[in-house]
């Protein structure tokens, strides 16, 4: 290992332990799982013990976005330019089983998994996910940010 | 008026439009033909009978027989504090009646509604058009003949 690559393997160490306790969050809710978001993220569960406190409602603002709750066919641009509003680096999590595989509904309205829209890191499946389930994959979420090479403005994309 | 009695005055009023009345769990239920419908509807809503309150406007699929379509129709009495359920059955080959935006306001969006998801027609409706689905939908995603799973998006979709 040359010293350069071992310089990259510990900033990217040092940037990723940075971004995974500091994750400006954009709640997409829709519906019933907004409830199941709330109390994770009020004092009770209190996502904020895992440095994912701060709510942003701008996706310009934000760099963790939570799809919670059932997306419709008729809701797809929206949520496409939602994602494609947010700025580099960026993560998504499907919140509960509608965002996951569109759950119950399979019918002319419901997106089958908003994957087949947006791509996803984590996801929570439950109808609706308990705060424990959605505090579990907000920590394999943290768990993939420190492990994956991090992208910083001098360093040079491949 | 007592219970019998109201659905016995209403009959006698509307001898022609009528064809028969049910009770089912306590509810009335008056069978109308659809000719008769803005007859009826203004007469209920007026007094003596005094069914000031349209609650509700909805319509059921019954695929494959001859009157596929049958509209419902719940009212509310303020003044007695009692409901009344209208049926109105309708042709599958000309899926037609007349609006009620005349008698209700709020007729209009619930009109829109079952034309939107069954493609039932209002004649005299202000502004029919699509009310919960998208632009560029085709079909009527209620009825019974709408493919099962058939989707329609608007973006394109990863498998």
């Amino acid at each position: 290992m040359s010293g350069t690559d071992f310089l990259t393997t510990r900033f990217d160490t040092a940037v990723g332990w940075a971004r995974k306790f500091s994750l400006f969050h954009y709640p997409f809710i829709t519906a019933c799982c907004g409830m199941e978001y709330m109390s994770t993220a009020c004092a009770h569960f209190d996502i904020d013990r895992f440095g994912a406190g701060l709510t942003r409602f701008s996706p310009r603002q934000a760099d963790l976005l939570l799809v919670v709750g059932t997306v419709s066919h008729k809701l797809a641009p929206v949520l496409k330019t939602v994602y494609e509003q947010m700025v580099e680096p960026k993560w998504v999590i499907a919140f509960g089983a509608c965002a996951v595989s569109g759950g119950i509904y399979q019918n002319y309205a419901a997106v089958q998994g908003i994957d087949r829209i947006i791509p996803v890191d984590v996801y929570i499946p439950g109808c609706p996910p308990r705060p424990e389930m959605v505090l579990d994959g907000l920590l394999k979420l943290q768990e993939k940010i420190q492990k994956q090479p991090q992208d910083w403005r001098w360093r040079r994309k491949t | 008026m007592e219970k019998e009695n109201l659905i016995e005055e209403i009959r006698k009023r509307f001898p022609a439009e009528i064809e028969s009345d049910i009770e089912t769990l306590g509810d009335q239920i008056l069978v109308v033909r659809r000719e008769g419908l803005i007859a009826v509807m203004s007469g209920l809503r007026a007094a003596p009978f005094d069914y000031a309150v349209l609650l509700d406007l909805t319509c059921v699929d019954f695929l494959a027989t001859e009157n596929r379509f049958e509209m419902v129709y719940h009212l509310f009495s303020l003044s007695r504090n009692r409901r009344l359920r209208i049926k109105a059955s309708l042709p599958a080959e000309a899926p037609v009646v007349d609006s009620l935006v005349g008698l209700w306001k709020n007729a209009d969006w619930l009109e829109r509604e079952v034309f939107d998801m069954f493609g039932v027609g209002f004649m005299g409706h202000p502004d029919l058009r699509r009310i919960l689905m998208y632009e560029g939908f085709e079909g009527h995603p209620l009825r019974k003949s709408y493919p099962w799973r058939k989707e329609q998006p608007l973006i394109p979709m990863k498998d």
